[in-house]
């Protein structure tokens, strides 16, 4: 593999993660537009992130509007995939489904993503005893099979958006701490940490500046095979009834409601699903993709 | 360090994590909103049945003293009463233990079954249009729901064709290997991308390696040396990914039990959060935990007794 020679100032620790990969000076293969797994990746979440902020443009049928006289109704000119038990278009609420499914798994990821941040950089950076508290913590949290914490948080919190942020975000950093802390440890003994630090640098602000700019690609890859997690344990908990709570339109209700038609009715149940496997599969797509990208030759 | 000292080091780490698990089962009664007793009876909450709850949970004690009652009863073996059965929750769950057991084997066994060949096939020609097939196909089952994929497979192989049990857990060896083969297939679909995965990478680490070119000097054919010399090198760390992802084939096995009306405890735990029963919930919490937990440890041991090259010191 021929790499071509560093330009001067490369890797500087104040630059951005994204400068910093693209100062490295990648062979060409690997440029963002040049790997296959990421575009395709891009496409896919770019049509679907489309299609659900169109969506009233899309279709002219409210998602939540009932008509009883259409209920069950075939796939046809006028219902693109047919209405549901109560007589609901179920394109519209597909496509409505998806822009609350959406928001919430790309809002719940980030508390994890930030939390996890912090705790893994103060553990990986301090050490002693602050580093074993945390890592004592996530070694507890992580005993705990991700979706049996998650709903029975759920459960106790009660049913609703508020109880999946907070249930995510309290299972979740655990991973991000584990790999910040990681970074962190190896990146830490780096000269210019050494430098900023005889430069009486604040600990904050060496934290903050020069390491953490340094550490975050690998807690980014993971983010996005962390939101398809989230968007699983989001559908999973509306199709038990804890999550989005009707009549707001979601996949994991829509899926839920359509189970006792499958034999007459597939579409009700199948699409949804179908978004779902869909959505996974193009934001672990641009995980993989931004994994090749970001980090060659691993 | 050597391997006895390892083991007992490794157990001893245990013991904070086993007891942070039972913290954390034991404070989530603590998140209810409100007075725990009275939001968990819910329309049930007469005055006298409140009170009982109190007594019980010791809910009108300091929080240190709770939490130490919570202890006192669970080394007794007692994890209360269920709200909704009127039975001891630790009977109950060892009823409903071998079917939750059963499904996790036979779905880590499939997902081997799957995975090596998958693997294999990938690893055979690293970059070759079959290896990107074989990596990116298992994506899809990574953004799968286990109950979607459960109702169609229900619906396809249980209703349509009728070759399967739509539900219900059969008798015998030959009876569960049947009547849970649907349930075990749609846990291992979701485990098999990220062993897939990782055996890939193992068996293209040992592609590499000098006794494998040296095998292929002496002229080994191509299947013998990959079953001799690369699958047998491999499988390893396979079986330790799979100790690994214990948590997450757990986790799996909970809401396709619900679909498929095993008589597990994930099952049991979803219908005890639909009766509100809060004992039967924590009990399973705890008990999913310590699973996890001992799995991890057995992993650990036996991965370090399998392979000489595992070094104690750390």
């Amino acid at each position: 593999m021929s790499v071509i020679s560093l330009p001067a100032g490369a890797g500087s620790p104040e630059s951005s993660p994204q400068a910093a990969a693209a100062e490295r000076a990648q062979p060409r293969r690997h440029r963002w537009y040049r790997q296959p797994a990421l575009m395709a990746g891009l496409v896919i979440i770019g049509l679907i992130l489309l299609a659900v902020i169109a969506a009233p443009l899309l279709t002219s049928y409210n998602p939540d509007t009932q008509n009883l006289n259409a209920t069950l109704a075939g796939i046809s000119s006028h219902h693109l995939l047919g209405t549901d038990q109560l007589g609901r278009d179920t394109f519209s609420r597909l496509l409505y489904g998806g822009r609350v499914d959406l928001r919430i798994a790309f809002i719940a990821v980030l508390f994890p993503f930030v939390l996890g941040t912090i705790l893994g950089s103060v553990a990986g950076y301090f050490g002693g005893w602050i580093d074993l508290i945390i890592m004592r913590l996530v070694d507890i949290v992580v005993a705990f099979p991700f979706f049996v914490l998650i709903i029975a948080l759920v459960f106790v919190l009660g049913p609703g958006e508020r109880s999946i942020y907070i249930a995510i975000t309290l299972v979740g950093w655990v991973s991000y701490a584990r790999i910040i802390r990681g970074e962190i440890l190896v990146a830490k003994r780096q000269e210019y940490v050494l430098a900023a630090q005889s430069g009486g640098l604040s600990n904050l602000r060496i934290m903050a500046r020069h390491l953490l700019p340094n550490v975050i690609t690998q807690a980014i890859i993971y983010a996005m095979s962390d939101i398809v997690q989230d968007i699983l344990a989001i559908v999973t908990l509306s199709y038990l009834g804890l999550g989005i709570q009707p009549p707001t339109p979601d996949w994991g209700t829509m899926i839920s409601n359509g189970q006792d038609f499958l034999t007459t009715h597939w579409q009700l149940s199948t699409i949804p699903g179908l978004a779902v496997v869909v959505t996974g599969l193009g934001l672990s797509l641009i995980g993989d993709g931004l994994a090749d990208l970001l980090r060659p030759g691993q | 360090m050597g391997r006895m000292t390892f083991v007992f080091r490794r157990l001893l780490l245990l013991v904070p994590t086993v007891l942070g698990v039972t913290i954390i089962t034991f404070f989530m009664i603590h998140l209810i909103p409100g007075d725990p007793a009275r939001t968990i009876l819910g329309i049930h909450a007469t005055p006298r049945a409140i009170a009982i709850l109190h007594r019980e949970w010791g809910l009108n004690r300091p929080l240190a003293s709770q939490y130490w009652l919570f202890m006192d009863r669970l080394v007794h073996g007692n994890l209360g009463i269920s709200l909704y059965y009127n039975v001891p929750v630790w009977g109950l769950i060892t009823s409903h233990l071998p079917a939750t057991l059963w499904l996790i084997c036979y779905a880590a066994v499939l997902a081997v079954i799957i995975s090596v060949p998958l693997a294999m096939i990938a690893a055979s020609r690293k970059d070759a249009v079959r290896d990107h097939i074989v990596r990116a196909v298992p994506l899809l089952g990574l953004g799968m729901p286990a109950f979607w994929l459960a109702l169609i497979l229900q619906t396809e192989f249980g209703v349509r064709y009728r070759l399967f049990p739509v539900t219900g857990y059969g008798a015998g060896l030959l009876g569960h290997l049947h009547s849970m083969f649907l349930p075990a297939v749609t846990v291992a679909i979701a485990l098999c991308p990220v062993v897939i995965r990782s055996l890939r990478a193992s068996m293209l680490n040992v592609l590499g390696a000098d006794y494998v070119t040296t095998a292929r000097a002496k002229g080994v054919p191509g299947p013998r040396l990959f079953i001799r010399h690369v699958l047998r090198n491999a499988v390893i760390p396979a079986v330790t990914v799979l100790g690994i992802n214990i948590g997450f084939l757990i986790g799996g096995t909970l809401i396709v039990e619900q679909v498929f009306a095993l008589p597990g405890i994930g099952a049991l735990m979803i219908n005890s959060i639909f009766s509100r029963d809060f004992p039967v919930v924590q009990g399973i919490a705890l008990t999913f935990g310590i699973m996890v937990v001992l799995v991890n440890l057995l992993t650990d041991v036996a991965y370090a007794s399998l392979d000489p090259r595992v070094r104690f010191d750390r």
